[in-house]
Formats: C-alpha cells, sequence, structure tokens
C-alpha cells in the first residue's frame, strides 16, 4: 500500500518534467538530453531561494520558471534555430538536435559545478510526517505533489482550451500544414521550447523540496523524463501522466523491495517492456 | 578481395605509421609514452565508435558502459583466469551485451537507441555497486598484475590496428555498403532489400567488443577499478568529440581528431581541472555547430574547390 502511495506521489512529481519535454520534442522537434540538467538547476534555483532568501520552495517556482522560461527561449532563438534551418529532414535535425543539447548539458552540469560545487545538497522544508490511511508519509512530498497536480492541471487545461494552446497543439500534429492555415510555427516552435524549460525547472523546483541532488544527478532525470513520453507517446498529455505514474509506483516497489540504488534500473525495465511490446507508446498509433 | 593498387601503396603507408608509433617506448617511456597510451585508447574507441556511428548517424553514447564492463572482467578474474583469456571474455560479453542493446533498441527506428544508450552506463554502474554492496565486498577491485606500460601501449596499438582492418574489410563488404545506404535513407534500404535491424545490430556489436576490449587492455594499468571511475559519463563524450572532431565518415577520421584533441586536452585539464566539463561542452558545441563534417570534412570540401577551380 504505501509503496503504491509514495509511487503515486513520486509520479506526479514526475508528471512536470515530462511535460516539460513532450513541450520540446513534440511541439519544438528538439530532442532535449539537457532537460534533467534544466531541473537540476531549477533544484539548485529552489535550493538558492531557500538558504539564501527565506523564499519557500512554493514561492521560488515563480522566478524559477520565468527564468528557466527566459533561458530557453534565448537558447531556442539563438542556438536551436540555426539548426533547425540547416536541417533537410526531419531526421537531420534530430541528430543535430540531439549532439547540441547533449553539448549543452554538458555546459550546464560544468557551471552548475562552478557555482555551486561537486558535493550532495538537501534542505529541510515541510519535513514533518503526514498520516495518509494511518502511515506516515512526508508533507513535503505531498505538497510537491499538489503543486505539481494544479500544474498539470492548469497546463493541460490551456493547451486544450486556449487559441495558443490550440496554435501549439497543431504543430505538434503536423509543422507544415499549421504553418498553411496561419500559425506562425518558428513562434510557436520558441514558446514551446520556452515553456517546456520552464515547466521542467518547476518540477525540479519542486522535487528539490525531498529530494537529495547534486550537479551531475541530471542525465538520470533526463533519462526518466524520455522514457516517460515514449512510453506515454510523444504528443499526448494523458499517456505523460499515466506513464509518469506507473513509473512512480514501479521505481518505488524497486525502491523498496530490492534496492534504492537500482532506481534506473526500473526505469530502463519499463523502457525495454515499451521497446518489445508497445513502440508507438501507451496511447500512440501505430505507424504505417 | 584483392586490394587495388591504391589501397597497397595506402597500406604500405599505414604499416609504416604503426611501426614509427610502436618505435615510441623506445625514445621516451615517461611523458610522451603516457600520451601515446592516452592517444591510442582514443584512436581504439573513437575510430570503432565512428566504424557503426559514422555511416549509420545512430549517435551511440555507451561507450563508458561497455569499457567499464570490459574493465570489471578483468578486475573480477583477475585472480582465478589467466590475462589473455580474459580479454577475449571481455570482448564476448561485450560482444554478447552490444547484441542485446542492439536487438532491443535497432529494429525499431528512431531515437530509441541514442536514448537508450545515453543511460546505459549509469545502469550499469547502479547494477555493478548493488551487486558488490549486497555480496558485502568492497566498492572497488585490485586489479595487480605485473605489466609495463610500453606492454599496455602495445596491446593498444595492436588492437588499434585491429580496428582499422576490420574497418576496411567491413567497408568493402556488402554489409559496409548496406549500411552507407541505412544512413542516407532507411526507407530506401528496407526496400531495396536490406535487412536493415540485422546490418545495424551486427556492427554495433562490433563497436562494442572493441570498446569492451580497450577497457580489459587498460585495466591493469589503473590497479584499481570502482564503479565511478570505470563508467564514467565523460568517457562516452569524450569519443564522441574526437570522432566528430576528425570527422565519422571516414575511416582515418577520428585519428585525425584524436591526436590533436588528446594533446590539447591533456594541457586544459591539467590547468583548470573545475571547469574540464564545461570547456568540453563548449568545444563540443563549437564542432556541431561549425564543423559538423570535422577537420577531413573541410580538408575534403578545398580539395574538392580547388579541382573544380581548376577544371
Amino acid at each position: 500500500m504505501d509503496i503504491l502511495i509514495l509511487g503515486i506521489l513520486l509520479g506526479g512529481s514526475y508528471a512536470l518534467m515530462a511535460l516539460g519535454l513532450q513541450l520540446q520534442y513534440g511541439v519544438a522537434r528538439i530532442m532535449n538530453l539537457a532537460n534533467g540538467e534544466v531541473l537540476v538547476a531549477g533544484s539548485f534555483g529552489a535550493f538558492w531561494f531557500w538558504t539564501g532568501l527565506k523564499l519557500s520552495p512554493f514561492l521560488s517556482i515563480v522566478p524559477a520558471a520565468l527564468l528557466a522560461f527566459a533561458a530557453n527561449w534565448l537558447v531556442y532563438r539563438y542556438v536551436l534555430r540555426p539548426l533547425v534551418r540547416r536541417a533537410k529532414s526531419h531526421g537531420q535535425l534530430e541528430v543535430d538536435s540531439i549532439l547540441a543539447t547533449f553539448g549543452m548539458s554538458f555546459i550546464l552540469v560544468g557551471v552548475m559545478i562552478a557555482v555551486f560545487g561537486g558535493e550532495y545538497f538537501s534542505y529541510s522544508y515541510l519535513a514533518r510526517p503526514f498520516e495518509i490511511f494511518g502511515q506516515p508519509y512526508g508533507l513535503n512530498r505531498i505538497v510537491a505533489f499538489g503543486g505539481s497536480a494544479v500544474l498539470c492541471i492548469v497546463l493541460a487545461l490551456w493547451l486544450t482550451r486556449s487559441r495558443t494552446g490550440l496554435a501549439l497543439r497543431g504543430v505538434a500534429v503536423n509543422p507544415t500544414a499549421a504553418g498553411l492555415v496561419g500559425i506562425d510555427v518558428l513562434k510557436a516552435s520558441a514558446l514551446a521550447f520556452a515553456l517546456g524549460g520552464a515547466v521542467t525547472a518547476t518540477g525540479g523546483a519542486l522535487l528539490s523540496a525531498f529530494l537529495t541532488f547534486d550537479a551531475s544527478l541530471g542525465v538520470i532525470f533526463t533519462m526518466k523524463a524520455l522514457i516517460i513520453i515514449i512510453f506515454g507517446g510523444v504528443s499526448d498529455i494523458r499517456g505523460a501522466i499515466v506513464a509518469s505514474f506507473i513509473l512512480g509506483i514501479v521505481e518505488s516497489a524497486v525502491a523498496r523491495l530490492i534496492d534504492p540504488g537500482l532506481t534506473l534500473a526500473a526505469a530502463y525495465i519499463l523502457f525495454i517492456a515499451v521497446l518489445l511490446w508497445r513502440p508507438q507508446g501507451l496511447f500512440g498509433r501505430k505507424s504505417a | 578481395m584483392k586490394p587495388t593498387a591504391r589501397e597497397q601503396r595506402f597500406f604500405a603507408v599505414a604499416a609504416a605509421g604503426f611501426v614509427a608509433a610502436a618505435a615510441l617506448p623506445a625514445f621516451d617511456d615517461g611523458y610522451w609514452l603516457s600520451m601515446g597510451i592516452t592517444i591510442a585508447m582514443y584512436t581504439v574507441l573513437a575510430t570503432s565508435w565512428a566504424l557503426f556511428s559514422g555511416p549509420t548517424r545512430y549517435i551511440a553514447l555507451s561507450t563508458a558502459a561497455f569499457f567499464g564492463i570490459g574493465m570489471y572482467t578483468v578486475g573480477i578474474g583477475i585472480a582465478t583466469v589467466p590475462y589473455p583469456l580474459l580479454l577475449l571474455a571481455a570482448g564476448l560479453i561485450g560482444a554478447a551485451l552490444g547484441g542485446i542493446v542492439g536487438l532491443a533498441t535497432l529494429r525499431v527506428s528512431g531515437v530509441y537507441f541514442v536514448i537508450f544508450t545515453l543511460g546505459l552506463a549509469e545502469l550499469v554502474r547502479q547494477l555493478f555497486t548493488w551487486v558488490q554492496t549486497t555480496m558485502g565486498t568492497s566498492s572497488g577491485l585490485y586489479v595487480l598484475v605485473d605489466t609495463s606500460e610500453r606492454l599496455v601501449y602495445w596491446q593498444l596499438l595492436a588492437l588499434a590496428a585491429t580496428v582499422y582492418l576490420a574497418g576496411w574489410a567491413i567497408g568493402r563488404s556488402r554489409l559496409g555498403f548496406a549500411l552507407r545506404i541505412i544512413g542516407d535513407d532507411e526507407t530506401v534500404a528496407s526496400h531495396s532489400g536490406i535487412n536493415t535491424a540485422r546490418a545495424k545490430v551486427a556492427l554495433f556489436v562490433v563497436s562494442c567488443t572493441f570498446a569492451a576490449v580497450t577497457g580489459a587492455v587498460l585495466a591493469p594499468r589503473w590497479n584499481y577499478v570502482e564503479p565511478t571511475n570505470a563508467f564514467s559519463a565523460m568517457l562516452s563524450f569524450q569519443v564522441v568529440i574526437m570522432a566528430l572532431l576528425g570527422g565519422a565518415h571516414r575511416l582515418w577520421g577520428p585519428l585525425v581528431g584524436v591526436v590533436p584533441f588528446a594533446l590539447i586536452w591533456d594541457v586544459i585539464s591539467a590547468q583548470a581541472p573545475n571547469q574540464s566539463t564545461l570547456l568540453l561542452g563548449v568545444a563540443f558545441l563549437l564542432i556541431v555547430y561549425f564543423i559538423p563534417h570535422g577537420v577531413i570534412g573541410l580538408i575534403e570540401k578545398q580539395f574538392r574547390r580547388r579541382r573544380a577551380g581548376y577544371g
């Protein structure tokens, strides 16, 4: 039972980073291997606001998200746009963006090590027990879950109800056709990439409330986010959210029953299962 | 397969190059020999990386996983099994694992392969750490063998020669031809009757085998093998950088990248050890943006332009 609850709490926090990557890959067509580093940067941001300014992690997501939005917009506009422009095909853009963001992930790790050092970081925030079905859980986990759930719902509503959200979904389905019906594809892609970065950094800020992190942890989160969106389907929010919960549950089961050091192995089990049985994802349609 | 006249000349030059390289320990067995080991190691790793990733354009980020597995094979077996057998075992284990990874990911096209390889080193590291802690041993292994720098260096040179021979043989075989078509257009390849999955997996296995054997050759030099140093993400990254810097589409390309990069990198990491990750990332971006086809690509472009000018 507590495996299930812990898993759901963890999955809720993963949902945000997965949605962030989904915006970047599904809409802007950038396979961002630096996603996990952006998340860890969000964690460092929250840490810094908490220890320096005594700003609660749930308030610090506002400056963290704004900063991440601006930084990601600049990165897309000045670093990734030239790649989009020079790519002759979708395949080439994929290879180029993988290489470029792989390089960026090392730059980000380098910057974080230079600023904060290579040690492990954690801080104590709302570290009080809270009882669900007679079992105590950390209050920080529950509040992080709640924050993440609210943000996910807002994001999903915005994507499905608003005009801009519609434009983004149009680009996700078919960039060429979206351009033909009057959507500014480049602008929409930049917006999606920046928003994706902001959502990911927010996820990092929330996760940092109960997680110990260090500068080189990013690659693990990148892997998890990638596996979630492959599992859930590249352009389907429902899929990503369901997949986040499944990953969260599998991971806490492995951590509890075998060893807490094997969380990545849990993610790989899911990955292999998807590859073998449903390469198109949970809600994805089979390609011809 | 009889070599053409041009290839024979090429062979002569290459053989002379190897003899010259093998004579290095006679002149200096301090700094330059250890530099030679670094260069030979990255030559093997980057060239075997480019064997697969060059023609197919599937970027493998898993060199460190296989390198570390080779190292651990030696670390675990050294007390009971003779060393030459361990090299063989490392190669076989690397090949088997590469086969499994390839079969799981390369049958479906797309980015799955890249993603799978990205976390592979970290996954294997977690597994090894877990096994070692649950079995109650310490987290590292000692590899104490009677060896010398020279011996390691010559082994690596022999390995490099093998990589080049294998690359040459693959390049002119049906397999190599199939891979070039896959790299140009995978749909065309499968429509012209190529079993794309089998070709990709076969070459990935070759590439992984070399990485594992390299790890096994270097294990005695390190004396002590532990998860954090055997499966370092930096290794995979550096291999990709060097191969791209030289040019991954030619067999000799990675060598052109490895030699200057290893020399410059040695100076940089001594001067600014704390900024090395950052600088490596910047160097990588510069290469991806400004010389996407590597130094070899630049030279070829100049060459073509000049020829066009005269003609």
